[in-house]
């Protein structure tokens, strides 16, 4: 039986067509286009404004075309990158806006959480807040007071249940809110990227009480997140959106295989990466050492070049190794070894190099960071690096693949000393 | 704002379209516990951190009423039909409070709410009922005030006239919230989509007090002008609270009929169009 319905489900922006904001300017925009002929006043500059394309310009399809089902007690992904359509999706199924073509069908109870602790008043205690928010989200108080036990040990926060929420830590707070929807017995529950806030700790408790919800309890689960990892871990079916339209629907394996083919892939970066009033990255390239060709055997050179503006007292510059399904894998730093925690204003250039069969075959991707430790980071996705290991014709090799276990690695540490025959 | 048709098993079907009169008026009363909660959090984050707490009910009527004495009674030597200055403008300012109060609620509901409508859903009504319902209290703690001031006067042997018409006052309550409220909500649709409308309100809510019998009595006008205040559905509540508490003013079924038809019919488009608004104010707010 299937719990939700997307049927041709559609939802149409108007864009610089909103309304300017003001009664007067609306008024005046509708007396320039409608009675003089003219052009809109207040079409914002750099969108399209083409005579050629004018007709289908002012709109923007968020969603178009939309259909699945998803079963009961099914767990699904839904990953796409940013602008793709997925937050539309969500709101459109919690009923924060409505769609404009198509039928959603849903069957029973719903909790939405695109945000935590929706509702919560930084005066209030903690123990009203969990009923301002349980109540926001559809529970009765009654409901409420029979969980209350069970919301406050797993948010961990007996000791401060009587004190305002505006005393607590930003981590408080999203454990608290976390811990009301955990406990709202949804049929279904709707999940956009609550667990990108709150410690490691947090999210594990987090992550297993939704498997709990789907495996333990039969619910249906909708998991919005740009985590892979975490999509993998916790769903069987993976929905890829690309520009508004859904692009792929299976297994969840080859769902993100799907979202990581589209995302960028390049070996170098050249351009502006950062703030140009502190610190940015202006070129960064992965290659191998020799040849053109990543190879097991061969080194691999990451190079860096970045400006350091102003002194920056707690300085990080380093990158980041994933796995293609966006492990963490290993990290460098420019102060691995030399224990310094700052660097002058200036150019940089720094080289590091991965000696051969580190890696195994498999598709890697490098994430720099240029940042104020624990301020504000510089870079952005923009310098990310992706690059493909090979396997050489002198060795066997692994290939890394998350969906194969045996024979496959990670890491290829060359430890074998010596075969002796006894 | 989603379409609750309970067509083939299932619980909700969402469509562009929900038919006029579809106000869901079911899911609100699903929904009590949370008209309960937000009048807890109004109170509760009314009291705290403030020094005088509930006080602050009362300070601003007696001050506003000791202002009204001074400049209307005293220096315009506007007359109050024989009752004690303090309290006709006591009570003046007391219903006064109370509409425009619950007007302010209803009519700023999507703006000060846009951040949790953009999360959740529920009905959107509970957000001003409940606004409604703490004005209510907040007036109770003005009424006592009221009370206090009344029966000092009947001791000090002064006579008031209170009349058995005075057992409709929670009647002229409801009238007065179902006014703020339609109003409210019509102004709130309007405003999502264009902001500047709200200093145009919150001036016009100015001016409409003196175009309400609040600081004077409706005798003291006369021919077309007596008219034009009559045509006000508010007029008939202020003069019948008043005659009621006070022998002054005036008590007319014709036109308390006339505010109570006013009041039905402007509710009834009021949360139609509230209801078309909601499901898409997201967009446009």
């Amino acid at each position: 039986m299937n719990a939700i319905e997307f049927d041709q489900v559609g939802k149409l922006y108007r864009l610089g067509q909103v309304g300017t904001g003001t009664l007067s300017h609306d008024l005046n925009r509708w007396w320039q286009t409608r009675i003089l002929g003219r052009e809109d006043p207040y079409l914002r500059v750099g969108e399209t404004n083409d005579r050629a394309r004018k007709g289908n310009s002012d709109f923007v399809w968020a969603l178009r075309d939309i259909s699945f089902n998803v079963a009961e007690g099914e767990v699904v992904g839904i990953i796409g990158k940013n602008g793709a359509g997925k937050s539309t999706l969500l709101k459109l199924l919690s009923c924060v806006t409505a769609p404009t073509t198509g039928e959603i069908r849903t069957r029973g109870r719903i909790a939405s959480l695109l945000e935590v602790g929706t509702g919560f008043h930084q005066e209030m205690t903690g123990r009203e807040n969990i009923f301002m928010n349980g109540t926001i989200m559809g529970m009765t108080r009654a409901e409420i007071s029979s969980k209350l036990d069970a919301i406050v040990e797993f948010a961990g926060v007996e000791r401060y249940l009587d004190t305002p929420v505006k005393r607590y830590s930003s981590g408080m707070t999203v454990r608290l809110g976390f811990a009301v929807a955990a406990f709202l017995e949804p049929e279904i529950l709707v999940v956009d990227e609550v667990l990108a806030v709150g410690d490691a700790e947090f999210q594990k408790k987090a992550i297993g009480k939704m498997q709990d919800v789907s495996r333990g309890e039969g619910r249906t689960v909708l998991f919005v997140s740009h985590n892979m990892a975490a999509v993998r871990r916790l769903c069987q079916r993976g929905i890829v959106l690309e520009n508004g339209q859904l692009s792929f629907d299976g297994v969840v394996h080859d769902a993100i295989s799907r979202y990581l083919e589209n995302t960028r892939v390049q070996t170098c970066f050249e351009g502006i990466d950062g703030s140009i009033d502190y610190a940015y990255l202006r070129k960064a390239l992965v290659r191998p050492k020799y040849g053109s060709v990543i190879l097991n055997s061969s080194p691999i050179v990451i190079e860096l070049d970045f400006c350091l503006i102003q002194k920056i007292p707690s300085l990080v510059v380093g990158f980041n190794i994933f796995s293609q399904y966006i492990y963490p894998l290993a990290r460098a730093d420019y102060n691995d070894e030399n224990h310094l925690s700052s660097l002058a204003p200036g150019s940089y250039h720094l080289v590091f190099e991965i000696p051969p069969y580190t890696f195994s075959g498999g598709s890697y991707s490098i994430r720099f960071d240029i940042a104020a430790k624990g301020i504000r980071r510089y870079s952005s996705e923009r310098s990310w690096l992706t690059f493909t290991v090979s396997i050489g014709n002198d060795c066997f090799g692994n290939t890394f693949s998350e969906n194969i276990p045996l024979k496959s690695s990670i890491i290829q540490g060359k430890w074998l000393k010596s075969i002796d025959v006894l | 704002m989603p379409t609750a048709t309970n067509n083939g098993g299932w619980t909700k079907v969402i469509r562009p379209k929900k038919g006029l009169l579809d106000l869901g008026l079911k899911s609100l009363w699903r929904y009590r516990d949370l008209w309960y909660m937000y009048i807890r959090r109004d109170i509760v984050t009314f009291y705290k951190q403030t020094v005088l707490g509930p006080l602050w009910f009362l300070i601003q009527p007696v001050l506003t009423t000791a202002m009204y004495m001074f400049v209307f009674g005293g220096l315009a030597g506007i007359s109050t039909d024989g009752a004690p200055q303090p309290l006709f403008y006591l009570s003046g300012v007391m219903l006064w409070n109370y509409f425009s109060d619950s007007f302010n609620v209803s009519s700023n509901v999507f703006i000060n709410n846009a951040s949790v409508f953009g999360k959740v859903y529920f009905p959107r009504l509970v957000v001003p009922l409940a606004g409604l319902t703490s004005n209510l209290i907040k007036m109770g703690i003005q009424l006592i005030l009221f009370l206090l001031v009344y029966v000092g006067y009947l001791i000090a042997g002064v006579p008031l006239h209170v009349n058995a018409t005075l057992l409709l006052f929670p009647f002229y309550v409801l009238l007065l919230a179902g006014h703020a409220m339609s109003w409210g909500l019509i102004v709130s649709s309007v405003t999502s989509k264009y902001r500047d409308l709200r200093f145009l309100v919150s001036f016009g809510l100015q001016l409409f007090m003196y175009a309400t019998p609040v600081i004077y009595p409706l005798s003291v006008a006369s021919g077309k002008f007596k008219f034009a205040l009559e045509l006000n559905p508010l007029t008939p509540i202020f003069e019948a609270f008043k005659y009621g508490c006070l022998g002054c003013g005036s008590f007319s079924v014709g036109g308390l009929l006339y505010s109570t038809i006013f009041m039905l019919v402007t509710l009834f488009l009021a949360v139609i169009v509230f209801n078309r608004v909601e499901r898409n104010f997201m967009d446009t707010v």
